[in-house]
């Protein structure tokens, strides 16, 4: 049993390991080992030039990393928190997202960007946004995240071995959250990157939820099992591309959908799925597609986050929403 | 010279500084830097008395700070630990009608602004974002991410421009503060390039305490950082930032420069964080204990109590005066602190926009309706 951080830094070490190409870059990523200490030791074991602490200057990260992809590195950008992506953001929309198909494809950007993401960890402003709705808009771009320390020692490896640019989102909150890892498992036979994943089966209604938000929906579908209803909670894992024909078939089958996040509900990722299901599954559906979602709010101060937050209580009065249609 | 020396045998760094005040608390007259500026102070000894309170009151307020995150009752505190003299040295260079842009370790510029201590605690007890009236006290909300405040900073001195109030001894002069990791980010360069452009009435003050969380100076910079000014077609100039007289009469002239239409300077105040990054962070992964050291020897308080002994200015007394009062102050500040309430879960929509917005007012309607449903509930 390991943390979901000591996960991810295994899986970069591993990538370290098997090709000489990947570099870490990042704010105090080095000898610090990163503020969550996801790049410990790493710096120690392969070098300066491979664990790299970067000027302070999220641009920077981004827009050099560009030019050692064209080189033909395989970077991986720590951004520090969630808030502080946006100095980067233009870098990653309008050259990163776009450089391959600019080219026609004679360039490549296999680069990673990493991003703990999300609240309730009672941190100040700008520490626990949501922003990947922001990424998962732009065309060009791949967009993950993990929910638990198996898939995040095997996604943030798929992420470093894809030839797309990958915004890969780490959950901050379930950073010391344990469960099992296979160490050894080679990645060839790995669950693909872009694959969502049934995380608990049910029959009744089809709870969709990623990142921090499955721990959420799993623990709503047991309680919501102690009233005799089963819900089938589906791990997103990758935000762009969405794995449609996953979700489709499990809400045809329940005839209800609930999608959790804790980014604000408007124009956020919630929205697309539900028009999406709606599109697909009209007939199938007992209910609209309900999302529980942040506010649409600025994330709030710390002392009231939890009430920002969806919790299992908002997640079963959306069920009984659903069933009372 | 190597990064990082020091010119023989002395306590200024490569380059040289501006000092006023030893380590030993010797007085030094007045400085004449290369460009034949000459830099001094002339205070009354009630004056100097006042600096030494600021120091002191900003260190023990922060300490109280940190023992209140320890205790669990904080989220995370940014100290200042080591940049007093920076800080109030340039707080008290202000007049009342410049406008400071802070970062978010500048609880002691905060201070000598006038606002009530306890203003910061809202964001670092997780209760709200900063909300002190930035107009009221010309000292703008605190900011997180890394430099963007400098662009403000520049913005509003062009504005002071455009109002007509730069060009005399009492115009309006604009101070912005970041770090030397700050310097680093494409807008604090921006920031640069306009107020060059613009002849903007600002001073750059940027708290070089050598680490930007675990990161050397040398990650950010192969030149000393004041020297950076030069490319942008202003002066830069360093200051002893362990020196309150000297961070006083830089800040002082640059402002003076400022508000008479001269435009902008950086000021790189070379000091020191002896603390932890924040009280989330563990230096002692990144810097050693000598180095730490080397720095309490050229400690801000410690070298104006000596002068201030040396020339019989203060006695014993006064500073077991100002050492009682300060602490007076920190635990009724900790009172208070304790006593900051959680805010009414219902907050959450307020102040999303200045006129509402039917969306929110209809989600903060749902949500009292659903809060109240737990009601005498067991939740
Ligand atoms: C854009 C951005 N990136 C990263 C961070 C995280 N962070 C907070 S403080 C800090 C170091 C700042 O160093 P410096 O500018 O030297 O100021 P100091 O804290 O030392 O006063 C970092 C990397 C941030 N707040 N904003």
């Amino acid at each position: 049993m390991i943390t979901l951080g000591k996960a991810l830094n295994h899986g970069l070490r591993r990538a370290l390991e098997d090709d000489p190409k990947v570099v870490i870059m990042g704010e105090d990523v080095g000898k610090l080992g990163g503020v969550f200490r996801i790049t410990d030791a790493l710096q120690k074991d392969f070098g300066e030039d491979r664990v790299i602490d970067t000027p302070l200057a999220e641009a920077g990260i981004i827009g050099t990393a560009v030019g050692l992809a064209i080189r033909g590195y395989r970077p991986v950008c720590e951004i520090q928190f969630d808030g502080f992506v946006f100095p980067a953001y233009n870098q990653i929309v309008a050259q990163v997202a776009k450089m391959h198909y600019r080219s026609k494809g004679k360039v490549r950007l296999p680069l990673v960007i990493r991003i703990p993401f999300g609240g309730g960890i009672g941190a100040v402003e700008h520490h626990s946004e949501s922003p990947e709705a922001y990424f998962a808009h732009t065309p060009g771009l791949k967009v993950v995240t993990c929910a638990n320390p198996a898939d995040a020692y095997t996604m943030i490896q798929q992420a470093i071995a894809s030839d797309d640019p990958v915004i890969f989102f780490e959950p901050k909150r379930r950073y010391w959250e344990k469960g099992e890892v296979d160490l050894d498992a080679p990645l060839s036979g790995a669950f693909p990157l872009h694959s969502a994943r049934v995380a608990r089966p049910g029959t009744d209604a089809t709870v969709l939820a990623y990142g921090p938000m499955v721990r959420v929906a799993l623990d709503a579908a047991t309680a919501a099992a102690e009233d005799g209803r089963e819900l089938e909670v589906i791990d997103l894992r990758s935000l762009s591309p969405i794995d449609y024909p996953v979700i489709f078939e499990s809400v045809r089958r329940t005839g209800r959908a609930i999608v959790v996040h804790e980014a604000p509900g408007n124009a956020g990722l919630g929205a697309e799925i539900a028009a999406r299901i709606t599109e697909e599954c009209f007939y199938s559906l007992e209910a609209p597609v309900l999302r529980v979602t942040g506010y649409d709010i600025p994330y709030p101060a710390a002392r009231i986050e939890e009430e920002y937050l969806p919790d299992l209580d908002r997640v079963l009065d959306a069920v009984d929403r659903s069933f009372g249609w | 010279m190597a990064k990082g020396e020091s010119v023989a045998g002395s306590d200024i760094p490569a380059g040289g500084f501006v000092q006023l005040l030893t380590p030993d608390g010797e007085r030094v007259d007045t400085v004449t830097t290369a460009d034949g500026t000459t830099y001094s102070v002339d205070f009354t000894d009630e004056e100097y008395r006042g600096l030494y309170r600021d120091l002191v009151t900003v260190r023990r307020l922060d300490s109280e700070a940190v023992a209140l995150q320890r205790q669990g009752e904080l989220g995370i505190w940014a100290s200042l630990l080591g940049q007093e003299a920076a800080q109030v040295g340039s707080g008290r260079a202000l007049r009342p009608q410049d406008m400071a842009f802070p970062t978010y370790r500048e609880h002691g510029v905060l201070y000598c602004r006038g606002i009530d201590p306890i203003m910061p605690f809202g964001l670092f007890r997780g209760v709200d974002q900063g909300g002190w009236d930035p107009n009221e006290f010309k000292f703008n909300t605190y900011t997180i991410v890394i430099g963007s405040q400098t662009l403000h900073a520049t913005g509003y001195a062009m504005g002071v421009t455009m109002d007509g109030k730069t060009g005399s001894a009492d115009g309006e002069a604009v101070i912005a503060y970041f770090g030397d990791g700050a310097t680093s980010q494409g807008e604090v360069n921006e920031s640069f390039v306009w107020s060059g452009v613009f002849n903007a009435p600002i001073v750059f003050f940027c708290q070089n305490n050598q680490y930007a969380i675990s990161e050397p100076l040398e990650r950010q910079t192969r030149v000393p950082l004041y020297q950076r000014a030069g490319g942008y077609g202003f002066p830069g100039i360093r200051v002893d930032g362990n020196d309150v007289l000297a961070t006083y009469a830089v800040t002082r002239a640059a402002l003076d420069n400022a508000r008479n239409g001269q435009g902008p300077t950086l000021i790189e105040a070379y000091t020191y964080r002896m603390g932890a990054h924040t009280s989330s962070d563990d230096p002692t992964r990144y810097r050693n204990g000598s180095e730490v050291e080397a720095w309490k020897a050229k400690d801000p308080i410690s070298r104006l109590k000596a002068f201030l002994s040396k020339q019989k200015i203060a006695k014993k007394d006064f500073f077991a005066e100002v050492d009682a009062e300060a602490n007076r102050q920190a635990l009724d500040l900790r009172e208070r602190v304790l006593e900051m309430p959680d805010p009414q879960p219902v907050t959450l929509f307020d102040n999303v926009y200045p006129n509402g917005s039917p969306e929110i007012d209809a989600q903060r309607t749902a949500f009292a309706e659903y809060q109240a449903s737990f009601e005498g509930s067991a939740h």
